[in-house]
């Protein structure tokens, strides 16, 4: 009886092994890169809102602190969205007759809140603070992007847990001085190697193991 | 022992195939979880709740009540005025340097907006078209009591707002105490100021002078305003 299987067959078989191992392989790296993909992660994203507000220019061209608008975040975990009676401070004088800020209006009139599309939204179970990024030296601009240069609100990053780790792991290379977490054109001085450093040991930043446990963002 | 595990091997797609398809149907059952874990029932700040009536998560205090710790039982702390309804003229705390450093800070934050960061009324948003104010230094307001700036804060004034939201009473009392610091700064005379100030006032207008060019000397002079 003739042989079923010619010599040529075992090449076939070991070749299938491993064109199956590198399949499988770069399916799960395939998989991880579309999880990471801004079209997962939604950064850079514009989400449409009641009202088309600038940040631009409300911030770079008026010169307005971000804490005018979010003034809770010195003091809590949310950075706080401004009540209508905030935008009213200026706008009962201010482009009171503008169509576009009709729903400001509106909101003002009838006591209803302006129901904004929330932007950077962690998981429930992430337990973030706003208060104690800004008192350790963490700028608004490091987190949340070039705010100041965005005509619509964007994400600025990508909020996943490895972005978070990135510098709870290495916050030297993140953290600035306490009075210009809210300068959005702060650069940092580079001819000092140890700045970083310096910073954290003067904020009292704690060590890695203490930033990474689980506890610190998970309860 | 061996004769039992031996029989087991025997027959292995007959016992294996309905754990396996049970095993496949749990991974399917686990695709659905992981939205709840991400958005959980509990209430996040502004998150909208349609438990309620007006689909607000975040509640307002039922009127008539107080949180713990917010009794507001010290009225020149809390309003500004004594028992008798009096605004107080004096500040219910320590006046120190990191007091009107706060104030200052938090001056150029909510007021300079529009009152200018020297007070003078001539904020950005003045310049949009804002009803000027009055400047902060004017003798009319020179002679209020320090409660009238912390009133007009807490009540607001005319065209201006209440910022007792955005400013808490701390705050109201430290921006309090840096206007009457910009009263008092707007008004001063070269000669009442510390003298390593009037010297480099003096080091700044001779170097002015010597350079003999109007463009320096406005530089010179702006950097000691």
């Amino acid at each position: 009886m003739a042989q079923i299987f010619r010599p040529s067959t075992n090449t076939i078989a070991k070749m299938s092994i491993i064109l199956g191992l590198a399949l499988a392989g770069s399916l799960v790296g395939l998989l991880m890169a579309f999880e990471r993909s801004t079209y997962r992660t939604n950064e850079g994203v514009v989400y449409a809102q009641p009202v088309p507000f600038s940040h631009d220019h409300h911030t770079a061209a008026m010169g307005i602190d971000c804490r005018y608008c979010h003034y809770s975040v010195e003091t809590s975990a949310s950075a706080g969205i401004p009540p209508t009676d905030v935008c009213m401070n200026c706008h009962k004088e201010i482009w009171k007759d503008s169509p576009m800020l009709e729903p400001v209006r509106a909101s003002y009139r009838d006591n209803t809140p302006l129901e904004w599309n929330r932007v950077h939204d962690l998981p429930d179970f992430v337990y973030f603070d706003h208060s104690i990024h800004v008192a350790k030296g963490v700028g608004c601009v490091t987190c949340h992007g070039e705010v100041n240069k965005m005509p619509l609100i964007k994400r600025g990053s990508s909020l996943q847990m490895s972005w978070c780790l990135d510098c709870h792991r290495n916050p030297e290379k993140n953290v600035r001085p306490p009075e210009e977490v809210f300068n959005m054109e702060w650069e940092r001085p580079k001819d000092d190697p140890d700045y970083g450093a310096k910073l954290v040991e003067a904020a009292g930043i704690e060590g890695e193991q203490r930033l990474t446990s689980c506890s610190t963002c998970h309860r | 022992m061996i004769g039992k595990t031996l029989c087991s091997r025997s027959r292995p797609g007959s016992e294996r195939l309905p754990l396996m398809l049970l095993a496949v149907l749990g991974a399917l059952l686990t695709v659905g979880c992981r939205q709840d874990m991400h958005d959980q029932p509990k209430i996040e700040p502004y998150e909208v709740n349609n438990f309620f009536a007006d689909g607000m998560g975040s509640r307002i205090p039922p009127a008539g009540t107080i949180a713990r710790g917010w009794l507001r039982e010290d009225s020149a702390l809390w309003e500004g005025k004594d028992a008798a309804g009096e605004l107080v003229d004096t500040l219910p705390m320590a006046l120190d340097q990191a007091l009107l450093e706060r104030g200052q800070q938090r001056f150029e934050i909510y007021c300079s907006v529009c009152h200018g960061s020297t007070g003078d009324g001539q904020g950005m948003i003045v310049r949009r078209g804002f009803k000027q104010p009055s400047p902060l230094y004017e003798q009319r307001l020179q002679e209020m009591p320090v409660g009238y700036f912390f009133d007009v804060m807490t009540n607001g004034f005319g065209l201006m707002s209440s910022y007792a939201k955005q400013v808490p009473v701390q705050d109201r009392w430290a921006i309090a105490a840096y206007i009457r610091a910009l009263q008092l700064s707007q008004n001063a005379a070269l000669a009442e100021l510390p003298s390593p100030i009037q010297d480099e006032f003096h080091a700044a207008l001779t170097a002015a002078e010597s350079e003999g060019d109007g463009v320096h000397h406005d530089d010179a002079a702006a950097e000691h305003h």
